[in-house]
């Protein structure tokens, strides 16, 4: 065997005061030089703690209690940091999942990339200042001498990524371990920084362990998968081979799940009401929400210029129907849901609610708007109070407004509970003891307590793993058929966009750049910047079958 | 290692149960009489029969500590309660109202931290006059600033969250969210701190004690006792160095407590 990575019956268990937990059980795959090796699973499956333990970077506690990690075929099993270190970095470089807390906020990059050489005693001073500008032309950052003076906060997102890229290739590794690379950034940027990857594993050679959740990411990339889950390898194989012809139950489950990978028919609006009944339409406004010219412009400071968040928004979603809105951090897409749901105030612009103006409701008015409109959040860990019990959270807004007696609140939020598919145990357990998929849920009924006419998603299924999410898409879906419901669903993931909604706005820089029925949008894009977007979506590079006939 | 710190915080428990039961029932712990002594025993080392030695009138000190329990404890538990409730109700209101309001009480606020502790509680003394319960207030005000300060921090953080503002958005008033959403979420960093100052507090007493504007003698109060051993710590070193232990034991048992009640949030 001339394997690069080897692991092989790997048991990683976690020592904690109330006892030792197994979280990687019996694990075994390699990684041939200059291959492509994408594991796959869901939070919690062991994906993460499997590749740190290559590293020897398991949190305290974390040990591995047999089996071994071969590199080139030297077991580092057991290895102490001080042995480890001639490995880190030097022959197996790791590119972290979150570029913002992964570099040093004090100093700039140029003396971070400088310590890699230091640390592993590689040229002097002036050959490693050499060698850091290189590294940073060479991760696609321009002007280079500029960027090695400043420091992380100046930096975009995408471009910390880039030099965390740069710091675990600068001494030519043979592998790189990638930790969700690319799971807090943009869709478009995700796919400049995969691109990267790929270019630099085609020029040295590089193997790569990508680890990520998106399965979608791992068919694009990745010659080989491997999925995980509950700390077990569930199934192993090219890609082409897992993809096609998936032999375990929880792949093929993935896979239908995976936004990006399964099709689904695109949405259409019912017929609308005056095709069906011309008497009710002549006295029904067909619109739930009518969003026009909104404009909100945020003070930077003295002798700056304003920021326009949000400029001449304008649009409007049928009752009954799903309209998202599109676009990528800082577009302007929360702002503008805000403005709806009234958390913000917008400069200029009308929101119209079934037909009735609300931007100018105040006090008790806005407080009875409420009932109307409702928020979702985007982290269903935060939006819900960790001291209160799920009936309590769910019947709170009944509460509020004083609807009914304690026990017919009661009943109500059991009836909720209920209608979002959660067990009716739960209803006495508090947040913490919930799954993320379980407190989406309980937000939702919440939502739904005071029976709105509008549901505002903000990032509702961002949060959540694939097979969640799907769960949670079919829910809205099945909630939306049952009580006539209308959603604005905030996103920056087109794949979930495209499932769920009925027609999409795009946004960026603060502006609709496009605006239609998702088929039509999403068939024929008319502006570039939709086009860009679309084309940056991880799909199956499948030569057989085009995703977009 | 967790071993170590599980029994350390039990030791620390121990502590403040026994202190507690020297304020409830001190007669269980010692048979003796804290005021008039045995002028015959008198500066005696600690012995079998009497622990902590004797005084110079031959009062038994073990006995003074025990009952003066319940003058240094009581005192603590006054002063907290007075920058607990002053203390949080400034920062819950400066911290929920903002603007103005927040600003006008955090300097306020600030003016307190900026008069040392000492000078302030003397100079609250010499308002009130002398006594245990003056020098517990005294004490009490001093540590308005820090529970202001904790409490609004608190609130601010958790009024930000976005579960107080869904509670907004589904039709809450100011007041069912204060009451249901932002105080019971806030307030344990401020129970923590109420044990911390709980031990600085009892320091804080003692001293006011030892400098003659607490408790007047021959009241057995623990920072009155180190006061009149002062004169014998080149011959009877007892005298000043076992109060001063006890205080010493107590005031970090606190800490210790107080430090699991910050982390346990």
């Amino acid at each position: 065997m001339n394997a690069l990575l080897e692991l092989e019956h790997l048991d990683i268990a976690y020592r904690t005061p109330a006892g030792v937990r197994r979280v990687v059980h019996d694990v075994s795959f390699a990684v041939q030089p200059g291959e492509v090796v994408a594991l796959v699973g869901e939070s919690g499956s062991g994906k993460t703690t499997t590749s740190s333990a290559v590293l020897g970077l398991l949190p305290s506690g974390g040990r591995i209690e047999s089996g071994a990690v071969r590199l080139s075929g030297i077991d580092l099993a057991g290895w102490n940091d001080r042995r480890l270190e001639s490995v880190r970095g030097a022959r197996i470089g790791y590119i972290p999942q979150d570029p913002v807390s992964s570099l040093n906020p004090v100093r700039p990059i140029g003396a971070q990339l400088a310590d890699v050489f230091r640390i592993h005693r590689r040229g002097d001073r002036r050959a490693v200042r050499g060698r850091v500008l290189e590294l940073l032309e060479r991760v696609g950052l321009d002007d280079p001498a500029l960027r090695a003076k400043q420091y992380p906060h100046e930096l975009s997102g995408g471009m910390r990524q880039r030099v965390l890229i740069a710091n675990a290739i600068a001494l030519g590794p043979e592998l790189v371990i990638a930790d969700e690379p690319t799971s807090a950034l943009d869709v478009t940027v995700q796919r400049r920084i995969l691109d990267l990857i790929d270019e630099l594993r085609r020029e040295h050679g590089t193997a790569v362990l990508l680890v990520t959740h998106d399965l979608a990411v791992a068919a694009e990339r990745a010659e080989r998968v491997v999925v995980m889950q509950h700390g077990r390898i569930v199934e192993q194989g090219t890609t082409e081979a897992v993809l096609d012809a998936p032999a375990e139950e929880y792949t093929r489950r993935l896979l239908a799940d995976a936004p990006g990978l399964a099709e689904h028919e695109f949405r259409h609006p019912r017929p609308p009401l005056y095709l069906r009944d011309a008497d009710v339409a002549a006295a029904e406004n067909p619109f739930a929400l009518v969003a026009s010219g909104l404009t909100k412009t945020y003070g930077l400071g003295r002798g700056r210029e304003p920021f326009r968040a949000v400029d001449d928004v304008s649009f409007r979603v049928l009752r009954g129907t799903t309209h998202a809105i599109v676009g990528e951090s800082g577009s302007g897409k929360t702002t503008t849901a805000r403005i709806v749901s009234r958390f913000v105030a917008p400069d200029a612009g009308s929101v119209e609610v079934g037909g009735s103006e609300v931007t100018s409701l105040t006090g008790a008015a806005k407080r009875e708007f409420r009932r109307r409109v409702q928020l979702v959040y985007q982290n269903p860990f935060a939006s819900l109070d960790p001291r209160q019990t799920v009936a309590e959270i769910v019947a709170e807004p009944l509460r509020n407004f004083g609807v009914g007696d304690r026990r017919s609140r009661a009943a109500a939020a059991a009836r909720l509970i209920d209608r979002v598919a959660l067990p009716a145990h739960l209803a006495t357990h508090r947040p913490a003891e919930l799954s993320g998929g379980q407190r989406q849920r309980v937000a939702i009924a919440r939502a739904l307590a005071l029976e709105p006419e509008l549901v505002v998603l903000d990032e509702a299924v961002s949060a959540l793993d694939v097979t969640v999410q799907a769960r949670i898409l079919e829910l809205l879906e099945q909630l939306q058929g049952a009580l006539g419901l209308s959603y604005l669903f905030i996103s920056h993931d087109l794949a979930v966009v495209q499932r769920i909604s009925h027609s999409v706005s795009v946004m960026r820089h603060g502006r609709i750049v496009e605006s239609g029925p998702t088929e039509q949008v999403f068939r024929a894009p008319q502006h570039e910047y939709t086009r860009e977007l679309l084309a940056a979506v991880p799909r199956r590079p499948a030569p057989t079958r085009e995703v977009f006939a | 290692m967790s071993a170590d710190i599980r029994t350390g915080l039990l030791l620390a428990w121990l502590v403040v149960a026994i202190v507690i039961a020297w304020a409830i029932v001190p007669w269980l712990f010692t048979g003796q009489d804290p005021i008039s002594g045995v002028p015959a025993e008198k500066l005696q080392g600690p012995s079998l029969a009497h622990l902590f030695g004797t005084d110079a009138i031959g009062r038994d000190l073990f006995t003074r500590v025990v009952h003066g329990a319940v003058h240094s404890l009581s005192g603590a538990f006054v002063a907290v309660t007075v920058g607990l409730v002053a203390g949080t109700l400034l920062g819950v209101l400066a911290g929920s109202l903002g603007g103005v309001v927040d600003a006008a009480i955090m300097r306020l606020v600030d003016v307190l931290l900026a008069i040392p502790g000492l000078l302030l509680a003397l100079s609250i003394i010499i308002l009130l006059g002398f006594g245990t319960v003056n020098a517990a207030i005294a004490v009490g005000v001093g540590s308005i600033a820090a529970f202001a300060r904790v409490s609004r921090s608190e609130v601010v953080r958790v009024r930000q969250s976005d579960y107080v503002e869904a509670a907004f958005g589904s039709g809450a008033r100011l007041h069912s969210v204060l009451a249901r959403h932002v105080l019971p979420n806030s307030l344990t960093a401020v129970v923590g701190l109420a044990a911390l100052q709980f031990g600085t507090a009892i320091l804080a007493i003692s001293t006011l004690g030892f400098l003659g504007y607490g408790a007047p003698p021959p009241m057995p109060e623990w920072g009155l006792l180190i006061a009149e051993g002062r004169n014998y710590v080149a011959t009877s070193w007892w005298l000043t160095v076992l109060p001063g232990l006890v205080v010493v034991v107590v005031v970090l048992s606190a800490n210790r407590i107080s430090q699991s009640l910050g982390r346990s949030r």
